[in-house]
This record gives structure tokens, C-alpha cells and sequence, in this order.
């Protein structure tokens, strides 16, 4: 009898484990890119907030409308002047080493942001001045001026609260092995094979948690991305190539999810960065600028370059964001308009330079508008420039045009105040006008939606005559994922959360 | 013998010291300035001043240069500034997948393409030469990149019978590193192959139109015997010499077909280090393949020496 028993008990015990490890799951993506630095700090890239938004909560998320929803806060209130903003933490947080996530961590991780040499999020924080410690679960953030974008940008890294003794421990070391408070905590990274990550046991929202582990692969061929997900070693890929769009389509065991971005593919021209701003028609006349404008066609322009998987656009943000100026909506191609701006410019064939980097869909967007605008009489030349020399050359003024995309901030601040605000860092067509930076300023300090939405028309009416980019189109973040998965939130930033997620 | 080694030991050092000085020196000719890069998407001013004086990016060239060269001399090679991690480290990482990798894809151009070429050589204008030959052609031509999607596409999607892309340590699962490893070594093999089946053939026909294999021949020793052991011993030289080439090539990084099996070694590590202008990566892992062709050359050197007693002797 006592040998029946444990055999009995070894079954149930094998039955037990057996049905653990079934449900052990692991969830596999594949990333377009290798991430750079995981230290929300100091990090740069794109592809790195996708690890991000699996690794490391923060104050505030983005919901798939572009609403700001708390995530870290439990609920925030401005202060009468708009120079203070108080916030209310959630009271069951926890770090992956244990700690506790509360006021003064919130302090440490936004004055570590601030401060910290090599900070990226300095720049996105320069209106903080100080943090107040109001009591265990509230902080209170000093401004000094109102600023609209915070919220925006706590819903970004400038939001992400890392555990203040792992930080102190590693101190400029933190990136390889981050402590956060996300649904997942960091377990190794081997540079450009993967980084895996592990579910948090006391996550605060663990019912939403479904996998056990995450695993990210960075494989930067679209192709071979795709040959991983076909042959089952990858469930999830991002950034699938706009050409596989069919592929994926025809076979029913996977699925393919579009969102629109909240970036753009532009084309920057040199109005003045430099004296070769004044030396080209392009960047001297308005008319030879409107001209340009008028001889693309953005919806060809998506079909060619990428396939028809964007939507035209001639702003910074898309036609259905909410601040998108419906009083300058895109024009339509125009080529006698366009030939009759060029006559009265005195240039019917004014020829310039478009720089590209050799990414093949910036060469494709060059290829396309050479030939649009040749219709017109433009004479375009195309100089393929790898990337970090293109940006040089660009920083230094020394070009005409410029094929550059942008991967977009949920505010349109983000999209519009670094690249169109007199010197600065992203302004590479050296466009300065005080009427702009009078208004850029004003949008910033109000948080009234139909204020701020009034003064982007405003200012939307004076920058798209000016021309210092001349908006293209906005991309589809295309993601193809194995049926079996469900729960996935298509966000306009390109992030996969993947709380909610689960397998069928 | 010992005194050829060290004599050739001695001339390494100050082609080491004019490789240092031309690796760091080409670097500073790359166009773009490392720290906008750097700096990411939003390339704040403050960071890249920050990353301008981590880098010595203020200081003029020699300074520049005695700053890592004194990192060198006392064994670090640098921190790469967009993963923060020590480059000696992700060298340490890297050189075994790569290492591995170019061992398994030499082996297989070695059995592949000497027994092709003396085989070539042999049979002169048969049907196995002409077949040999187009072989050759075939592994010269075809790029790497394309038999590599077309193996993927194969024995991954079709057939599902090895891995895509990606690297499993041996030490995690042997077999899964062998699945792993197969076709990313068979692509570079492949080429190799070609190149040491041609090699091999015109120095076994060389051979074999030599007074002394005709001596041979005339002694009455055995065909094989003539082929194996006095034709291709004298022919492996100059397939040594290029053996050890392919090899330091190998080790340099075999960039698109580590692109393409998303293996993890020194072709990814330096094209990412190049294309993001993460200087002291590019300069490690340069001075690191630069100096293991450097050594390649002197074992290659000596293995002459070895075969051919008379090297050692001029």
C-alpha cells in the first residue's frame, strides 16, 4: 500500500509539473534593430523603447487614440498656474529587486534624468526645476514655466522610474542590468543575438501578464525576419517590409496588424543653414519651393516608395491626429500651377541636389520625386549619402534637400518644436522666424486642447508656406504575428506592450 | 629553426605599431561626427558635447592616438559608448561564434575543394574535371547573401528542418549549435571551396609535369603514392598560404552572411560599430583581426617551413 501511494503521488506529481511546463510560456520578437543602452537615461534609439515598454513602466502611457493614461501615477492635477504638476502613485508598486516604488524613487529617477552626464532625457526635462517629496505615494513636479509636453514626455523614457539602490549600486553601469518596475524583469543580453526578459511575480497588474518570458532577436534583414516567423522560430515581428505585406496576407497562420505612426517621411530643405541656402532656387524663392510641392503626388509617392502602406500627409502630424490643421489640407498635384510658379520665379528649370541616406526606402522616395518633379521641369540629382555622413552634411548646412523621416512623439511639440524653432538641434533647414517661435512657445505653455489646436493652425498656415520640410507621407508600422496570438494594442508609437497579450 | 620563428616574431612588432597608427588614423577620416551620431534622434547639445570630451573627440590626433594606445599597451581596448560595455569583453563574446564559425566553414572548403582539385588535376580534360570546374564556377559566382535566403528559405521554411537564423552556444546544446551553424558555414565554405579547388588544381598540374614525379613515375611507384604523397605535399604550400588567408578573412568577420544567419560575431559587431560610429569598437576589433592575421601569416610561415625544409634554410 505505502508503494502504491507513491506511485500514486510521483504520477500527480509528474501530471503537476507536466502541466507547469505546458504552460511555460516564452514569447519571441523580432526587432528590426539591435537596441543600444538599456539605461532609460541615457538611451537612444527607437527599437530600444520597444524593450522598454516591456521592461520598465512609467508615469504615464499613451492609449491607441493618443490619450495620455496614467500608468506608474494613479491620478495627477495641475496646479493653477499650470507650473506645478502633483501626482498620485500607485500604492502596490514594487522594483524587480524589491524595492518599493514610491515618492522618493519618482524623485531619485526624474533628478538622475536631469542631472546625469550623458542624460538624453535632459532636453525633454528642461523645464523640471525641482521634485517635491509631498508624502510616501505623491510627488510634486516644479516647473519653471507651464509646459504642456510633460505629460507627453512622462509617457515616454523622461517617465520611465528605475530602482534608486540598483542605480546607485551599478551607477553609469545600469544599462546592463536595468531594475524597473515593468511586467518584466531584465534576465541577460547578448549584444546583437538577444535579450530575454522574465516575468515579474509582484507586478502590479500581473492578471494582464500571460507569458513567462519574452525574448527580443534582433534581425535586421526584413526578409529573414520573415523566414523566422514562417518557419516558427519567432511569433511576433515588427516593422514587417511594406513588400511581404501580401505574403503575410495569403497565409492564414499569421496575421498582419497596421497602425499609422506618429512620425513622418519628409524631404528638409536648406532655407538657411548655410550660404548654399541662398545659391539655390529651391532654397532662396517660396515659389520654386510651392512649385516642388505642387508636382508631387504623395499618394503615388506611398504606392512607389512603400508599396501604399502610408497615408499622405502634409504636416507633422497625420490628417487624423487631433491637432492636424484641417485649414491646410494636403494639395493636390498640380504641374501647370507648378510650371506657371517657375515662369514667374524666372527658373522654368531650376535643378538641386537631394540628398538621401542608402536606406532603400529614402532611395526610393528620391527615385520617385526626381521623376515627379522632372514632369514639372525640376532637374533633381540624387546624392546617396550613408547616414552618418548625410547627418553631418547636414548639420554643416551643406546640402539643398534632404530625404529624412522622423519616428514621431505623441505630442506634436515633439514633431515640430526641435526642427522648426530657431537653432535648434534638429533644425537642419535653418529656418528662423520669431512669429514661429512666438507661437511654438505659446502652444507650450497653454494645456487647453482647443487653444493648442488653434495656434498649430496658426502655425501651420505660416511654416507649409515656408516650406522648410515638405511633408511626404506617414508610414504603417506593420507587424505580422502567428495567429495563435491575441490582446495586442496597435499604439501609434510602434511599441508593443505586451501586457494583454496572449497566445489562443 | 627557433631562429627563423624569433626572426619572424621580430618584424611583427613594428608592423603592429604601423598598423595601430593606420587603423586609428584611418578612422579619424571617416566622414561624420561620431558624437551627433551617437547622441541618437533627438541629438541634444549637451550630450554631444558629452560625448565629444568622453571620446578625447576635443583633442588633437596624437593625443587622441597616446590615449588609446596607452589603453592598448595596458590591455583596454575602450568602452563602446551606444551598448556601454567594455570592448575587450564583447570581443571575448564574439571571437568564439566567429571562431567557431570560420572553423567549421575552412573544414568544409578543405574537404570540399582539395579532393576536388587534385581530382581536377588527375582527370585533366575528363568529365570530372569539366564537372569540377563548373562546381568551382558555380561556388565562385553565386553571392553569399543570395545562397543564404535561398537556404533559409529551404531548410527552414520549406523543409523546417534547421533553424533560420540566430546562435546557440555549444555549451547550451551541441546539436542546436550545429543546426545553428550548418548553413552560415556551408554559404562561406562554399566560396572558399571554389577558390582552393582552383588553387589546388593548377599547383597539382605544376606538380605533376615536374621532373622528379616523372622520376617517380618511372621508378614504378605507385599512382596514388605519386599523386598523394610526392605531387600534393610540394602542391599544399601555396593552398596553405591561401588557406591561412581565407581564414584571418573568415576571422575579420564574414559580414553579410553573419547579416543574413544573424550569427553574432566580429562581421555584425563591426559593421554596427562602423555604420554608428562607435569608435572604440571599430578600433578593438580592427587591431584584434589585424593582429590575429598578422600571427595567421606567421603560423602559415612556419608550416612552410615545416613542409619545406628549405625555407628554413634561406
Amino acid at each position: 500500500m505505502p508503494n502504491g501511494f507513491r506511485r500514486c503521488a510521483l504520477i500527480v506529481v509528474c501530471a503537476l509539473l507536466s502541466v507547469i511546463n505546458a504552460h511555460a510560456q516564452t514569447l519571441r520578437i523580432g526587432l528590426a534593430e539591435d537596441p543600444d543602452v538599456l539605461d532609460p537615461t541615457l538611451a537612444r534609439s527607437f527599437v530600444g523603447r520597444i524593450v522598454f515598454a516591456a521592461l520598465c513602466d512609467k508615469l504615464f502611457d499613451i492609449d491607441e487614440k493618443l490619450n495620455i493614461v496614467p500608468q506608474l501615477a494613479a491620478s495627477y492635477e495641475w496646479s493653477a498656474d499650470s507650473k506645478a504638476l502633483t501626482i498620485k502613485l500607485r500604492p502596490d508598486v514594487t522594483f524587480h529587486d524589491g524595492e518599493k516604488l514610491d515618492a522618493a524613487a519618482v524623485k531619485y529617477s526624474l533628478e538622475r534624468h536631469k542631472t546625469m552626464a550623458g542624460s538624453n532625457r535632459r532636453g525633454e526635462l528642461a523645464p523640471l526645476a525641482t521634485v517635491d517629496v509631498v508624502d510616501a505615494a505623491t510627488v510634486r513636479l516644479n516647473l519653471t514655466a507651464p509646459f504642456s509636453p510633460l505629460l507627453a514626455q512622462l509617457a515616454d523614457r523622461a517617465g520611465m522610474i528605475v530602482s534608486p539602490k540598483a542605480a546607485q549600486a551599478a551607477g553609469d553601469k545600469f544599462g546592463a542590468k536595468p531594475v524597473c518596475a515593468g511586467p518584466f524583469k531584465f534576465v541577460e543580453r547578448v549584444a546583437q543575438d538577444r535579450i530575454v526578459l522574465e516575468r515579474y511575480a509582484n507586478y502590479w497588474n500581473k492578471g494582464d501578464v500571460h507569458f513567462d518570458r519574452v525574448v527580443f532577436l534582433p534581425i535586421p534583414d526584413s526578409t529573414v525576419r520573415l523566414a523566422n516567423l514562417r518557419s516558427g522560430q519567432l511569433d511576433f515581428i515588427e516593422r514587417l517590409g511594406s513588400s511581404d505585406v501580401p505574403q503575410v496576407k495569403a497565409d492564414s497562420r499569421f496575421r498582419l496588424t497596421k497602425i499609422t505612426e506618429i512620425g513622418y517621411q519628409g524631404i528638409t530643405i536648406n532655407l538657411g543653414k548655410s550660404d548654399l541656402a541662398q545659391k539655390n532656387p529651391l532654397g532662396r524663392d517660396p515659389r520654386v519651393r510651392e512649385a516642388f510641392e505642387l508636382a508631387l503626388d504623395r499618394d503615388g509617392i506611398v504606392q512607389v516608395a512603400n508599396d501604399g502602406e502610408g497615408d499622405a500627409g502634409n504636416q507633422w502630424v497625420a490628417p487624423t491626429n487631433p491637432f492636424y490643421a484641417k485649414t491646410v489640407p494636403i494639395p493636390a498635384r498640380n504641374l501647370a500651377r507648378a510650371k506657371a510658379l517657375l515662369q514667374e520665379a524666372g527658373v522654368t528649370n531650376p535643378s538641386f541636389t537631394l540628398m538621401t541616406p542608402t536606406t532603400a526606402d529614402a532611395q526610393r522616395i528620391a527615385q520617385v520625386v526626381q521623376a515627379m518633379a522632372r514632369e514639372a521641369g525640376f532637374d533633381i540629382k540624387i546624392q546617396s549619402t550613408e547616414f552618418a555622413t548625410s547627418l553631418d552634411l547636414a548639420d554643416k548646412g551643406q546640402f539643398d534637400a534632404y530625404v529624412l523621416a522622423w519616428s514621431g512623439r505623441a505630442d506634436p511639440d515633439g514633431n515640430i518644436f526641435s526642427f522648426d524653432g530657431c537653432k535648434q538641434p534638429l533644425n537642419y533647414a535653418g529656418y528662423c522666424k520669431p512669429e514661429v517661435d512666438d507661437i511654438l512657445n505659446r502652444s507650450r505653455t497653454t494645456r487647453d486642447v482647443a487653444e493648442r489646436t488653434k495656434l498649430f493652425g496658426e502655425l501651420a498656415a505660416i511654416v507649409l508656406k515656408d516650406r522648410p520640410i515638405v511633408y511626404l507621407y506617414h508610414r504603417h508600422w506593420l507587424w505580422a504575428y502567428a495567429s495563435k496570438i491575441e490582446g495586442l494594442r496597435p499604439i501609434p508609437d510602434g511599441l508593443v506592450r505586451v501586457t494583454g497579450v496572449r497566445f489562443k | 629553426m627557433t631562429t627563423f620563428i624569433i626572426r619572424r616574431i621580430a618584424t611583427i612588432i613594428p608592423t603592429l605599431i604601423f598598423v595601430s597608427l593606420l587603423i586609428f588614423g584611418l578612422q579619424q577620416l571617416l566622414p561624420g561626427d561620431p558624437a551627433m551620431i551617437l547622441a541618437g534622434e533627438e541629438r541634444d547639445p549637451t550630450v554631444i558635447a558629452h560625448l565629444r570630451e568622453t571620446m578625447h573627440l576635443d583633442q588633437p590626433f596624437p593625443v587622441r592616438y597616446l590615449y588609446w594606445l596607452r589603453g592598448v599597451l595596458h590591455g583596454d581596448l575602450g568602452e563602446s559608448l551606444r551598448l556601454q560595455q567594455p570592448v575587450r569583453g564583447l570581443i571575448a563574446d564574439k571571437l568564439p561564434v566567429t571562431l567557431e564559425l570560420a572553423c567549421i566553414a575552412i573544414v568544409i572548403a578543405l574537404v570540399i575543394g582539395i579532393p576536388a582539385g587534385v581530382v581536377s588535376a588527375v582527370k585533366r580534360g575528363t568529365a570530372w574535371d569539366y564537372g569540377a570546374n563548373v562546381v568551382a564556377l558555380w561556388g565562385l559566382s553565386t553571392p553569399n547573401f543570395w545562397l543564404g535566403i535561398m537556404l533559409i528559405l529551404l531548410f527552414s521554411v520549406t523543409l523546417g528542418w534547421l533553424p533560420a537564423s540566430g546562435y546557440v552556444s555549444p555549451f547550451e546544446d551541441w546539436r542546436a549549435n550545429l543546426a545553428s551553424m550548418i548553413m552560415p558555414a556551408f554559404v562561406l565554405g562554399n566560396a572558399i571551396a571554389a577558390v582552393l579547388m582552383r588553387h589546388t588544381r593548377s599547383a597539382m598540374l605544376q606538380v605533376l609535369s615536374s621532373d622528379y614525379v616523372r622520376t617517380a613515375r618511372a621508378k614504378g611507384v605507385l599512382e596514388r603514392d605519386v599523386v598523394l604523397k610526392h605531387a600534393l605535399r610540394n602542391a599544399l604550400i601555396p593552398i596553405i598560404t591561401l588557406g591561412a588567408l581565407e581564414f584571418g578573412t573568415l576571422l575579420s568577420g564574414a559580414v553579410l552572411t553573419e547579416q543574413v544567419f544573424t550569427i553574432p560575431g566580429f562581421g555584425k559587431l563591426i559593421v554596427d560599430a562602423v555604420f554608428n560610429r562607435d569608435y572604440a569598437v571599430v578600433q578593438g576589433v580592427v587591431l584584434f583581426t589585424a593582429t590575429a592575421y598578422i600571427v595567421l601569416n606567421l603560423v602559415a610561415d612556419v608550416a612552410y617551413a615545416i613542409v619545406n625544409p628549405r625555407i628554413r634554410v634561406q
